[in-house]
């Protein structure tokens, strides 16, 4: 890389390494709206399996064991209303660093970090509650497209705890200011995206079934 | 000038070139190594399809038992679509476009060593699958319930495995050459400048990233279905069958785009260069482009017109549809060579045949568009042919003109004008006597993936006819390879832009240094080197000399 810079003639306004861009968005910002698009394109699947085999039963759906009931747990209320909150906890520390203070980026990308790993831990019992009630991954149509798409979600979440827990031991390095904290707002992004899939996952699996 | 600008440190890391290419992160180096596993699988799909070829040349069975011969044509379909034709536009967007657009490199480079590595492995995990137990043998489709733990043994998980790693490697990748294109154009290199190959890289890009993760979905939900008990495609467990199809061709007719629209740019590069005009109609080819990919979101189901379970007139229409822009393009490459001054070139060559036989490939489709040929076509050697015609006479034609013209920015080399005339036709006449009886096959309702046909149905012929062509195109690929391999050998004689071309790969030397560009012409067209060299540009820098390189 350095001799890339190196030759360059400096009588030509070129930045080969960085193109000139037009001053939009930053690059790995870029890749990862676009990750998170083809991430939506997945979920996107799994939803309309969803909604083309429960237009298929109407009236029957869900589609469970005989004797089976589907009840939502008030554990799972706390954990979306935790989920949701934990998007305004990142967004501040997001905003925190923007403005150069990395104490209260730390703290923020602690607290959603904290609140990410609640929500799996309550996925994690409402799971075992409904295998006690007889709903498991195979056996039924509902059962199969509950816990393919929850549990995908919850390997997003996973996956988002882990990014929060890089930018947070990166953070206490204090390796982000004001100018230079492009990771904040990639992972920052993806949060939201992993958060907006629960809500949509919620409302069709929990309130409309 | 490069030379003496260089840090005195340079050098000071001695390592194999083997260790070199492992760990390139360089786009020329990672495309390269594309394009060179793609025809790879080339070979390996294609000794499946003469394996497959030498099978039907004659009524019974002779050379493939059954169960072997469904593991070859499935693997064969599943290896020329994944590990053939989308590595190798892949191989040549990485090498391509970074020089098109007067970027040094990818946006991201080690994920675009990712993006490449994933290959091999995603190859290892699905081809494994042949020494443990048999390879998938539902079609390259894997229709539900064929291909469910019932009936499909554990080739068809290292199907799902190798395709979904597959998928993850085509995603990285799309988004990396888009996050290229948008944020590493030089100065002055507005979108509606941009050559027509990083335009058509460009929507393949995007089809690719709303496409593969929909079939993602379907893998992962079928390989629960097989291996976690789960009742997504099984109806007697309360799924749905003709879904896994939904899933499947909302990707996959997209994926035929992902496959030709690449082959598109190539073509549409090629033709303006070897005919000395500019390619007719711009703007019209950009929008043609932009709105395939828009409407290839909404004709999948023309894959499903007998399944009785999707509204024939919406689908059918919109597939009519899809034939305009293609056919627009058609108007505008036809119009390009119109009067021009044509140079037959190999490149050439192959792109003139990518003309004939892909007009033959999308006349095909029209038929099938229409509802009531279709019911009488589905599933019979028509589809076959057709789609052969779209993806050799198209897409593995484009790959040939593609190697050919740039083989020489690659490698500073020629490959040999008078073996790739010969190799040209061998191929032209091997493609067209191997799919164009195929046509007729299908009227007369030969079914594909059929191991055996009796012997009074009167295909034989047509059949022997078929897998003679089969040989020649064979017999053409060994041509390539030997032009390849004595090239490679020769002296660098290429110089750096060998056929008076237009864009920017061919204003820095063959092959590129590794950051690529010295100095950029000023880029005040899509034409940028033309200006340069024809357009009396007046201030413009000069092109490098070729002693700027590093090496
Ligand atoms: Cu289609």
């Amino acid at each position: 890389m350095t001799a890339t810079t190196d030759v360059l003639p400096t009588d030509h306004p070129v930045e080969l390494a960085h193109g000139h861009g037009d001053g939009g968005i930053n690059t790995a910002l870029l890749g990862m709206l676009l990750f998170i698009a083809s991430e939506i394109m997945f979920f996107a699947g799994l939803f309309a399996a969803y909604f083309s085999v429960r237009a298929k039963y109407g009236s029957h759906w869900p589609a469970l064991p005989e004797g089976v009931e589907f009840a939502i747990n008030p554990l799972v209320i706390i954990a979306t209303l935790i989920l949701v909150s934990s998007s305004g906890v990142i967004q501040w520390g997001l905003w925190r660093i923007r403005k150069g203070d990395r104490r209260g980026l730390n703290r923020a990308f602690a607290l959603t970090m904290l609140m990410g790993l609640t929500f799996l831990a309550f996925q994690a019992t409402d799971y075992v509650l409904l295998a006690d009630e007889g709903i498991s991954l195979n056996g039924s149509i509902f059962g199969s497209l509950f816990f393919t798409m929850t549990g995908f979600h919850g390997a997003h979440v996973l996956g988002g705890v882990i990014g929060i827990g890089i930018i947070l031991s990166r953070g206490m390095t204090g390796q982000f200011s004001a100018r230079n904290h492009v990771a904040v707002e990639a992972v920052s992004a993806y949060w939201h995206f992993v958060d907006v899939v629960w809500i949509f996952l919620f409302l069709t699996l929990y309130i409309l079934r | 000038m490069a030379t003496t600008a260089l840090s005195p440190r340079a050098g000071a890391y001695p390592r194999s070139r083997v260790y070199e290419w492992l760990t390139t992160t360089d786009h020329k180096k990672i495309g390269i190594m594309y394009i060179t596993s793609a025809y790879i699988f080339f070979l390996i799909g294609g000794l499946m399809a003469l394996a497959i070829r030498t099978e039907l040349a004659a009524p019974g069975t002779q050379f493939l038992n059954p169960d072997i011969f469904n593991q070859a044509f499935t693997m064969h379909g599943t290896t020329m679509v994944f590990f053939f034709v989308m590595p190798m536009l892949a191989g040549f967007a990485n090498y391509i476009v970074p020089l098109q657009i007067g970027a040094a490199d990818m946006a991201f480079p080690r994920i675009n060593a990712l993006s490449f590595w994933i290959i091999p492995v995603s190859a290892l995990l699905l081809f494994s699958s042949f020494g443990l137990g048999g390879a998938a043998a539902g079609g390259w489709t894997s229709y539900t319930p064929l291909s469910e733990a019932k009936y499909a043994g554990i080739g068809q998980d290292f199907w799902l495995a190798g395709l979904l790693l597959n998928g993850v490697s085509s995603i990285l990748g799309a988004i990396n050459i888009l996050a290229t294109i948008f944020k590493l154009r030089a100065p002055g290199l507005t979108m509606l400048r941009l050559p027509i190959f990083v335009w058509t890289v460009l929507v393949t890009s995007v089809l690719l990233i709303f496409a593969v993760p929909v079939l993602a979905s379907g893998l992962v939900m079928l390989f629960i279905d097989r291996n976690y008990g789960g009742a997504f495609f099984d109806p007697a467990a309360g799924g749905d069958t003709v879904l896994w199809q939904h899933v499947f061709w909302f990707f996959g007719h997209p994926e035929v785009y992902i496959l030709i629209l690449p082959a598109f740019g190539i073509i549409s590069e090629v033709l303006p260069v070897f005919s000395r005009k500019p390619l007719f109609g711009y703007k019209a080819f950009v929008l043609a482009t932009v709105s395939i990919g828009v409407l290839g979101f909404g004709v999948w189901a023309h894959h499903m017109f007998t399944t009785g379970a999707v509204f024939l007139p919406f689908f059918s229409i919109t597939t009519f549809l899809i034939s305009v822009p293609t056919g627009v393009k058609m108007f505008n490459w036809i119009a390009t060579m119109w009067r021009g001054k044509l140079r037959f070139t190999t490149a050439m060559l192959f792109a003139v045949g990518f003309l004939a036989s892909f007009l033959i490939g999308g006349l095909d489709g029209a038929f099938s568009a229409s509802t009531p040929i279709d019911f009488a076509l589905q599933d019979t050697y028509w589809i076959v042919s057709h789609l052969h015609y779209v993806l050799f006479g198209g897409s593995a034609f484009g790959i040939m003109a593609a190697t050919y013209y740039w083989f020489p920015k690659m490698t500073g080399r020629f490959l040999d004008e008078r073996l790739g005339k010969v190799q040209f036709v061998i191929m032209f006449v091997g493609a067209h006597l191997t799919f164009f009886p195929m046509h007729l096959l299908g009227i007369s309702g030969m079914p594909r993936r059929i191991q055996d046909y009796a012997p009074n149905v009167g295909w034989q012929d047509l059949n022997l006819l078929a897998t003679i062509g089969s040989y020649l195109i064979g017999f053409g690929t060994l041509v390539l390879l030997w032009n390849m391999f004595v090239a490679l050998r020769g002296p660098r004689t290429a110089g750096d832009d060998p056929w008076d071309a237009n864009t920017l790969e061919w204003a820095t030397t063959s092959p590129p240094p590794s950051y690529n560009f010295d100095r950029l012409p000023e880029i005040r067209s899509e034409r940028p080197l033309f200006d340069l060299k024809h357009g009396g540009a007046g201030h413009a820098p000069a092109l490098p000399s070729g002693e700027g390189s590093q090496r």
